[in-house]
């Protein structure tokens, strides 16, 4: 197996707060887990207990084999951090900055060099790289954290919103820094920012009040919204009293409203089943002429909601 | 323990000092405060001896009031914005750093006593003074800044604020030299038994290091500030490793 990080019921408490009560999946290499959850549900406090800055109350976190208990300089050594806010010495450059990095990882002479200039590169920092970090936009601030993480390259990564407050070209350029880097490693990511979950995630754990609510994949997460399948449709030159009764009497479809936004209806499929090519066929056969009909992927916002607040429901 | 990692973040941490005009500020207050002791308040020229005694003898009392402007910001910067979690989670253990960061400082202090060097020379020029002497005071002066950087370096780690760091290492290393003093001492004697009297002046940095700049270098006083070091690094560690997240 190449399961790069094993987490079995870790759990740590605030005195009477459980900021993380039993939390188990893992990662394997190649896979990017986008972690989800509101704020406060307890994502940065799991990764500070994977990379062994706070100590567990229970449970277990194992790093490429190696216990954070038992060996957290192992633990430490075989992953990449980028803690929330990207702190780092404001008073250093980045260059400087990148070079105790590499110091403390054990890198010198010519591959230290090749590392600080292959993640000053890759995060496209190499222009801002003698200025003190105190004075860099906050774009920059989290390059050069981001920068700071994946100099030695890492077996595994975990990064804390490493697109917050960045905008959507540095937040493109992350990503795709990401993508280019996952094939080979084990990358958590933490975020709320939901277009992420499409644009870099092969799994997604969803965690609320401290608990998994959910563990799969962005498409399984997709599948769970009522939306999931629903086809838009537009009729042209046919009543809406004609057409909703039509729609009503089909056995694949389950419900039908009208679109706010335009003409038109959103149609829902039975037991969330893909009715696209039927539904236009029974239309054709019906004698209408089909102006617009699309398929939805689910929404994840709505999905995101109903998993994260029925749990908080679900704990009073 | 790993020897590098703490060259490393000794290195980082000495560099953090010249990065800003803090290092130059304080080098420069620390002389003219030096400079002005020894010749005004210490009489240096009226008292026609070839001795640094007066230069040496004001050391504790300008330690207490500078030395916690130096460690103040070891560990109560690195909570306040954050970097410690960085710190923390690199392959370095909290050993290594707590002594990378008091070696820095250290090494810092200790430049900042060389560079009134021209005292020496000074004393030289006009006299023939035991140089022995000169030497054990440095040496003494060194060891007793080393156990109030201690002391200020673990005090940092239970603030975020720089300021209360400041204070707190202030009054604390107050009470350590205090221990030793005349009028202290005297408040004890009246009514406390003379055991107690000896162990609250044993305590104190003024009894060691007066021996030690007077070019007696006993072992037992050399073995007090080492200890003194020790203990308060160590708490240093314990303190860092509970907090840290906070």
């Amino acid at each position: 197996m190449t399961l790069r990080i094993e987490i079995d019921d870790l759990a740590k408490y605030f005195g009477e707060i459980k900021a993380v009560d039993g939390v188990s999946f893992s990662v394997k290499k190649g896979e990017v887990l986008g972690f989800l959850g509101p704020n406060g549900a307890g994502k940065s406090t799991t990764m500070k207990m994977i990379t062994g800055f706070l100590t567990p109350t229970r449970g277990t976190v194992r790093v490429c084999g190696h216990d954070v208990l038992t060996d957290p300089i192992s633990v430490k050594a075989s992953l990449g951090y980028l803690p929330e806010g990207a702190p780092a010495y404001a008073d250093m450059t980045p260059d400087s900055f990148l070079r105790f990095i590499a110091d403390i990882r054990g890198l010198s002479g010519a591959d230290k060099k090749r590392a600080v200039a292959s993640a000053a590169e890759r995060a496209r920092i190499k222009h801002v790289m003698f200025q003190p970090i105190e004075t860099l936009s906050k774009g920059y601030k989290r390059r050069v954290g981001l920068a700071q993480s994946i100099l030695h390259n890492p077996p595994v990564l975990i990064l804390d919103e490493p697109t917050d407050g960045l905008d959507p070209n540095q937040k493109h350029e992350v990503r795709t820094l990401i993508n280019d880097m996952a094939h080979d490693k084990a990358i958590i990511i933490s975020t709320h920012i939901l277009e992420e979950v499409n644009a870099l995630c092969t799994r997604n754990v969803v965690i609320a009040n401290g608990k998994v609510r959910f563990d799969g994949t962005p498409h399984q997460l997709e599948s769970m919204s009522r939306y999931h399948n629903a086809v838009c449709l537009n009729i042209a030159n046919v009543a809406d009293t004609d057409v909703v009764p039509f729609l009503h009497s089909l056995d694949f479809v389950s419900g039908v409203e009208p679109l706010t936004s335009n003409r038109g209806f959103r149609v829902y499929p039975t037991q969330g089943k893909h009715i696209t090519a039927e539904l236009s066929q029974v239309i054709r056969d019906h004698g209408w002429q089909v102006d617009s009909l699309y398929a939805e992927n689910g929404r994840l916002d709505e999905v995101f909601r109903s998993i994260t607040l029925n749990s908080a429901q679900g704990e009073v | 323990m790993n020897m590098i990692n703490i060259w490393f973040i000794m290195k980082r941490e000495l560099n953090g000092y010249f990065a800003t005009p803090v290092a130059y500020v304080f080098i420069i207050i620390f002389l003219l405060l030096t400079g002005f002791s020894t010749f005004y308040l210490g009489n240096f020229f009226e008292r026609g001896e070839a001795d640094l005694y007066p230069f040496f003898s004001i050391h504790p009392w300008l330690y207490v009031l500078l030395i916690p402007a130096i460690s103040m910001r070891l560990w109560s910067e690195e909570r306040k914005n954050g970097s410690i979690e960085l710190l923390m989670t690199l392959p370095v253990s909290v050993q290594e750093a707590v002594l990378g960061k008091f070696l820095a400082a250290w090494a810092f202090t200790g430049l900042a006593l060389l560079l009134n060097f021209p005292l020496w020379i000074t004393v030289n020029y006009l006299g023939s003074p035991d140089n022995g002497v000169i030497f054990a005071g440095f040496l003494g002066s060194l060891l007793m800044a080393g156990g109030f950087l201690a002391i200020g370096s673990c005090i940092s780690a239970t603030t975020k604020n720089q300021v209360i760091a400041f204070v707190i290492s202030l009054i604390v290393s107050l009470v350590f030299v205090l221990s030793g003093y005349g009028i202290v001492l005297d408040f004890f004697s009246s009514w406390a038994p003379a055991t107690l009297i000896n162990a609250v002046s044993s305590f104190s940095f003024l009894t060691h290091f007066d021996a030690i700049s007077k070019g007696v270098i006993d072992m037992r006083d050399m073995f007090y500030f080492a200890s003194v070091i020790i203990i308060w690094l160590f708490a240093n560690a314990i303190v860092v490793n509970a907090r840290k997240a906070d």
